[in-house]
């Protein structure tokens, strides 16, 4: 757990003090992932690496694990937490190992143990030590570094980290892949992270919470998909964009959104069986064919039903897609435009049919989550339960 | 491929040059006009030595420390202008740094070394400072970071990193002294400048190059053995020479 009470940077400058965070109080609750969001310059980073007094505060306290670091010791701090910054930071004289194993070595650990370690990490971020460790940073491609920069931070096992848009130098495509690979790993360690970011998407993939900074306050912190439904204000919906409820469609689960009412019909039925199904339940064009295993093997349509006579395992159609019970909401829409359809049938581990997901059961639960913005800073009536 | 024929041809030249060379000298007497100064260069070439060694290795154990305290962020303020001095310092001709640690030391030993020690002193200390200066400071926020203290900074990322270009400072510097030396001479703390001035007071240029030719040839073996040491010294990863 990393708590922040009324942390405050203030720097002197030529032109005057300039406060770059001010009275920012906020908790991160072990296991989660916070991510500090907002434009260059609105106090996040300046937050972030007062944590670990990169920066010191001008006022406030910061609490791990409600112990006050105040009075402990820079580098013993510094040594309990993971810091992975933008930059990398691998040091090039040394070889992968060495600095994968820096923070344990200066923890006094002995060689046999840090060597095991070095292993068991460069397993962990799916790099293969005997091809690596010897190497220097030099000789690695930069998602590889990265991979590295985050094993170093893990080294010796910290509780907390810190993240300074660690993924933000990565070409877009080797990102995705790091950012998936990070919160398989995250599952398994449960670290608390602070997370720094200036990216809308990457918060609300990576983020259990969310807190977005402007101008050196923290104006929200919420979940993802609270932040998406309602924004505190003016800015933080500007800031993130208009298509806001899109986003959301990446953090819905088909499981919250489908219906497991859906009529079928056996390969045995005739057609007109099928057209009294589909007027039965109220379809417009279409029913799904299933087979002994409830597995989807066609469609029955509408218009073939009514002029036709026969069996239906003789007038079906290809299904065009299934979807799965873990599959997000952002997947589906893109099915549904691709296969110019407005819902399809959802299927579960083995493949049998177990609801379906229709276009208008996704609006209706992507807009019951929007709430009216309220005026500039006037907090929604919920405000004090989310936080 | 013409370029190559033109090459084939260069080297049976300088073959015959060479071989010509041989013969002439052989002829004229000039071999055994050198080995008459053989004992001479033997002595003299120890004592060279020993300027550049004493001289050289004094100035090293200066110039990196203080590299290093004026490249500290306390000493930021001071720093800039510390390093102008030095370089106002390095346009100062060696030989007028002679005379002037002369007219204060007098002559001898003592202000040679003296005169060597400041003349290479700063190339030395300025490649230190710019080395430690140049670290990138995601390098030096990472180390803080992880929890190594300012020492720990400076032995495991510093220094190792700015390696290269404190190696270039003293090759540089190394490389001077040993073709500074024989001016020493002449505020008689000996050397292979006896031979060069001598010979050329005497219009004998047998002398002259007895001396010469053993001081150009001793820069080339202290500029190699550097750039040997620093081979084998800057860890692999921040060595271009090993890249």
């Amino acid at each position: 757990m990393i708590r922040l009470d009324n942390l405050t940077k203030v720097f002197d400058t030529p032109k005057g003090a300039v406060t770059a965070a001010d009275h920012i109080t906020m908790e991160v609750p072990s296991g989660e992932i916070c991510i500090l969001l907002g434009p260059s310059g609105c106090g996040k980073t300046t937050t972030l690496k007062m944590v670990n007094r990169i920066i010191r505060p001008t006022s406030g306290k910061v609490f791990i694990n409600d112990e006050d670091t105040t009075g402990l010791d820079t580098q013993d701090l510094r040594r309990s937490i993971g810091y992975v910054i933008q930059q990398i930071g691998l040091f090039p004289n040394m070889t992968i190992e060495e600095n994968i194993t820096v923070v344990p070595r200066l923890l006094g650990w002995d060689k046999a143990r840090y060597q095991e370690r070095a292993r068991e990490l460069m397993r962990m971020i799916a790099l293969e030590p005997d091809a690596f460790l010897k190497r220097y940073p030099s000789e690695l491609s930069g998602g590889q570094q990265q991979r590295i920069g985050v094993a170093r931070a893990l080294a010796a096992d910290p509780p907390v980290m810190l993240m300074d848009e660690p993924f933000g130098a990565i070409d877009p495509i080797n990102r995705a892949v790091i950012q998936d690979e990070f919160l398989k790993m995250q599952q398994a360690l449960n670290k608390t992270i602070m997370f720094v970011s200036h990216d809308i998407d990457e918060a609300i993939k990576m983020g259990d919470r969310v807190a977005v900074f402007r101008e050196g306050r923290l104006v929200q912190y919420s979940t993802p998909d609270d932040l998406l439904a309602a924004p505190r204000n003016a800015f933080v919906e500007s800031f993130l964009g208009e298509d806001r409820a899109l986003k959301r469609l990446n953090l819905v689960k088909v499981r919250e959104v489908v219906s497991d009412e859906i009529g079928t019909v056996r390969p045995g039925d005739t057609l007109e069986q099928a057209l009294a199904r589909i007027d039965d339940f109220g379809y417009q064009n279409s029913i799904l064919m299933v087979n002994d295993r409830r597995q989807p093997v066609g469609l029955i349509t509408r218009a073939l039903a009514r002029t036709t006579k026969g069996y239906c395992r003789d007038h079906f159609q290809n299904v065009p897609a299934t979807v799965a019970l873990d599959d997000d909401l952002r997947k589906v829409a893109s099915l549904m435009f691709a296969q110019d359809t407005t819902w399809l049938p959802c299927v579960d581990e083995e493949g049998r049919v177990c609801g379906q997901i229709t276009q208008r059961a996704m609006t209706h639960h992507l807009g019951s989550r929007f709430r009216p913005t309220q005026e500039d800073d006037a907090p929604p009536p919920d405000a004090a339960t989310r936080e | 491929m013409p370029i190559q024929r033109l090459k084939g041809a260069l080297r049976i030249l300088l073959f015959i040059a060479v071989f010509l060379g041989g013969v002439w000298s052989q002829s004229s007497g000039v071999i055994d006009d050198f080995l008459f100064y053989l004992p001479d260069v033997q002595y003299l070439i120890v004592q060279h030595l020993w300027l550049t060694a004493v001289s050289g290795g004094l100035a090293i154990l200066v110039a990196i420390p203080l590299g290093i305290v004026l490249s500290r962020p306390s000493m930021a303020r001071f720093a800039e202008t510390a390093m102008q001095v030095l370089n106002v310092g390095t346009t100062i001709p060696t030989l007028a740094v002679l005379a002037l640690s002369m007219s204060f030391l007098g002559i001898g030993t003592v202000p040679a070394v003296f005169g060597l020690f400041v003349a290479t002193l700063l190339p030395i200390a300025r490649n230190t400072y710019a080395g430690l200066k140049g670290v990138s400071p995601a390098l030096m926020e990472a180390a803080a970071g992880i929890g190594m203290s300012p020492a720990q900074r400076l032995i495991k990322v510093e220094l190792p990193n700015a390696l290269y270009v404190i190696f270039a400072g003293i090759r540089t510097a190394l490389t001077i002294n040993v073709g500074t030396v024989p001016l020493a001479f002449l505020i008689g703390a000996g050397g292979l400048g006896e031979l060069i001035f001598t010979g050329i007071d005497l219009y004998d240029p047998v002398m002259m190059l007895a001396g010469a030719i053993p001081t150009a040839l001793l820069a080339i073996v202290v500029d190699a053995l550097v750039s040997t040491t620093a081979f084998v010294v800057v860890p692999r990863g921040v060595n271009p020479s090993r890249a």
